[in-house]
């Protein structure tokens, strides 16, 4: 009995400091707007421009079609990643402060915070899947539920990789430069805009140790039907890395200085 | 309801809090007075178990802020020195956030929320966003958010920083009515004198991270030996000669002024302009002020204003 109520104490927390980054997120519609309109320029420039220089990029299959998976990716990278700069905020206008001093275990922070990351990562995704369908990925309901789950280890992999590196800042200047080391590399390296199979040696090596690469990869295979990997080998790996940032996350939080 | 022995935090080669040994009993209003730098705001935030002592111990009701600080984070409350509530959210989803976090059970919440509420005066504006609350209302809602759980133990860091004067004298209203109604031990950190004064039971004067007076206000200014008298006098030698009078305890010369420090203002400036022609003659009773000077031989000096403050003047 006493554990029951423990774990319902826990969630009732988790929940509070959920809903409270979810109503924020819809109180500050440009942040959606913004984050969404990028994707969408990638998706129709350099999907269209790019596919009509070079159209043999994926054989039997559209450019822009061959991107729009990686432009999924690319969508919850960047804002998974960005979310670790609300940490700095939070600790800026101390209202991290005034968590850390209730009587909330820092792992409950951390999920808490990183569930309402998530959310924000996936109501983007939603608009850009929306997108797919109407130009032309041919969804089905197997594939939407491999989409769906690459989706969410993606986005907790990726939300708690950003909230641990923010965790260790006090600027927001300095989370810029994650974005140049981290979400740059991590977006480039995925495979996002070009095929894994025939890369020089060095750019293959890289592109195999990017987490991105086989959420990527499972995202094409899903929409798709094409890619590098087999699909279960790219939902292994990335169970793999999710549970490592994730574990990375709360030990960072743990280990986080409340003033 | 609060016992530190021997606290000590050391930044580097830095002590802000050294050798620390206070007891706060129940239900009094405790005020820690000192200058900026001088320990206080390192203090709260080790009895509030945001800083691991150097060395040396504490016990908040009853429990051991290191090893016990689960405990003691459930059973206190604690205002910051800034604002600390998300201001896109409004004065009840904070207060609601809060509730979660500190375990109120659910069929309570709205009933305590609105409790609170009506105790700090933000009924009317608690659907608004905390962004369009002014800084006096700000520094209410955390007293509020604070009071949430009923903690046994209250700590309020600074609570009129930054504020002007009229919302400084609301806070105090407010601060004076928590003590009535929630019965709740209070210590309040503070670098204004009247603010001690006006609110607390006891008072510590805190230098260089060391408790150097302790006592009721009353009782420190009693401290100083009674009033001063400040007279402005042409009269030769008046210095030494008033130093004879047998009702002046002490004679400082001062801006042209001889200052005198006699038991009875009242009585003694009469007879004391029997023996010298003054031009000018005042006299004052001690303020905490005059203790602080005493004690530390410094004015408490208001020197916070740099950049953590103009940040929030703009909420003024």
């Amino acid at each position: 009995m006493q554990s029951t109520i423990s774990v319902e104490d826990h969630l009732t927390k988790i929940y509070a400091l959920w809903l409270r980054e979810f109503k924020v997120f819809m109180r500050e519609k440009s942040r959606l707007v913004a984050s969404t309109f990028t994707p969408i320029l990638w998706l129709f420039v350099i999907g269209s421009g790019l596919g009509a220089a070079n159209p043999s990029t994926a054989p039997g299959v559209e450019y822009q079609l061959f991107i729009f998976p990686g432009i999924v990716a690319m969508s919850i990278i960047f804002s998974s990643v960005f979310f670790g700069s609300y940490i700095i905020w939070d600790r800026k206008f101390d209202f991290l402060k005034s968590v850390m001093v209730a009587p909330v275990s820092r792992g409950s922070v951390f999920v808490g915070k990183t569930l309402g990351g998530m959310t924000t990562s996936l109501i983007q995704a939603a608009i850009l899947l929306a997108i797919g369908a109407a130009i032309g990925i041919p969804f089905t309901p197997l594939s939407l539920v491999q989409v769906v789950a690459t989706i969410l280890l993606m986005s907790f992999g990726l939300t708690s990789l950003g909230l641990a590196l923010g965790s260790y800042m006090y600027s927001l200047e300095g989370f810029q430069m994650i974005v140049s080391f981290v979400v740059f590399p991590l977006f480039f390296l995925s495979g996002a805009l070009f095929p894994l199979d025939n890369l020089p040696g060095w750019l293959g090596i890289l592109t195999a140790a990017d987490p991105a690469t086989y959420g990527v990869d499972a995202l094409r295979h899903a929409m798709l039907g094409v890619g590098s990997n087999s699909i279960g080998f790219d939902g292994a790996v990335l169970v793999g890395y999710t549970a490592a940032l994730g574990a990375f996350g709360i030990f960072s939080f743990k280990r986080m200085k409340a003033v | 309801m609060i016992k530190i022995r021997n606290l000590v935090k050391k930044y580097g080669n830095l002590t802000a809090v050294d050798n620390l040994t206070l007891d706060i009993n129940e239900n009094e209003v405790f005020g820690l007075l000192g200058s900026n730098g001088a320990g206080k705001t390192t203090t709260i935030h080790m009895l509030a178990t945001l800083l691991r002592p150097t060395s040396g111990s504490a016990t908040v009701n009853g429990y051991d802020i290191v090893s016990q600080s689960a405990k003691v984070r459930a059973s206190i409350g604690i205002v910051f020195q800034a604002p600390s509530s998300d201001d896109m959210l409004t004065g009840y989803e904070n207060l609601q956030l809060h509730s979660m976090l500190y375990s109120v059970p659910r069929h309570a919440r709205r009933q305590r929320i609105d409790e609170v509420l009506e105790l700090v005066g933000l009924t009317d504006r608690k659907h608004d966003q905390v962004k369009t609350y002014s800084g006096g209302m700000r520094r209410r809602l955390e007293i509020a958010r604070g009071l949430l759980h009923k903690p046994k133990v209250m700590f309020l860091d600074e609570p009129t920083l930054g504020l002007d004067p009229a919302s400084r004298e609301t806070m105090w209203k407010y601060v004076k009515r928590l003590v009535e109604e929630e019965k709740v031990t209070i210590i309040l950190t503070t670098h204004y004198m009247e603010e001690a004064d006006m609110l607390c039971d006891r008072v510590g004067i805190i230098d260089k991270g060391r408790i150097v007076a302790l006592d009721t206000p009353t009782g420190l200014k009693a401290g100083l030996g009674g009033d001063i008298i400040r007279i402005k006098t042409k009269t030769p030698n008046a210095g030494k000669m008033v130093a004879q009078l047998d009702f002046v305890h002490k004679v400082e010369q001062s801006d042209g002024f001889l200052v005198l420090s006699v038991k009875d203002a009242k009585k003694a400036l009469p007879m004391l302009l029997q023996h010298v022609e003054a031009e000018s003659a005042e006299f004052a009773s001690p303020t905490l002020n005059d203790v602080f000077i005493q004690i530390t031989g410094r004015n408490i000096k208001e020197q916070a204003e740099g950049g953590f403050m103009e940040r929030y003047a703009k909420y003024d």
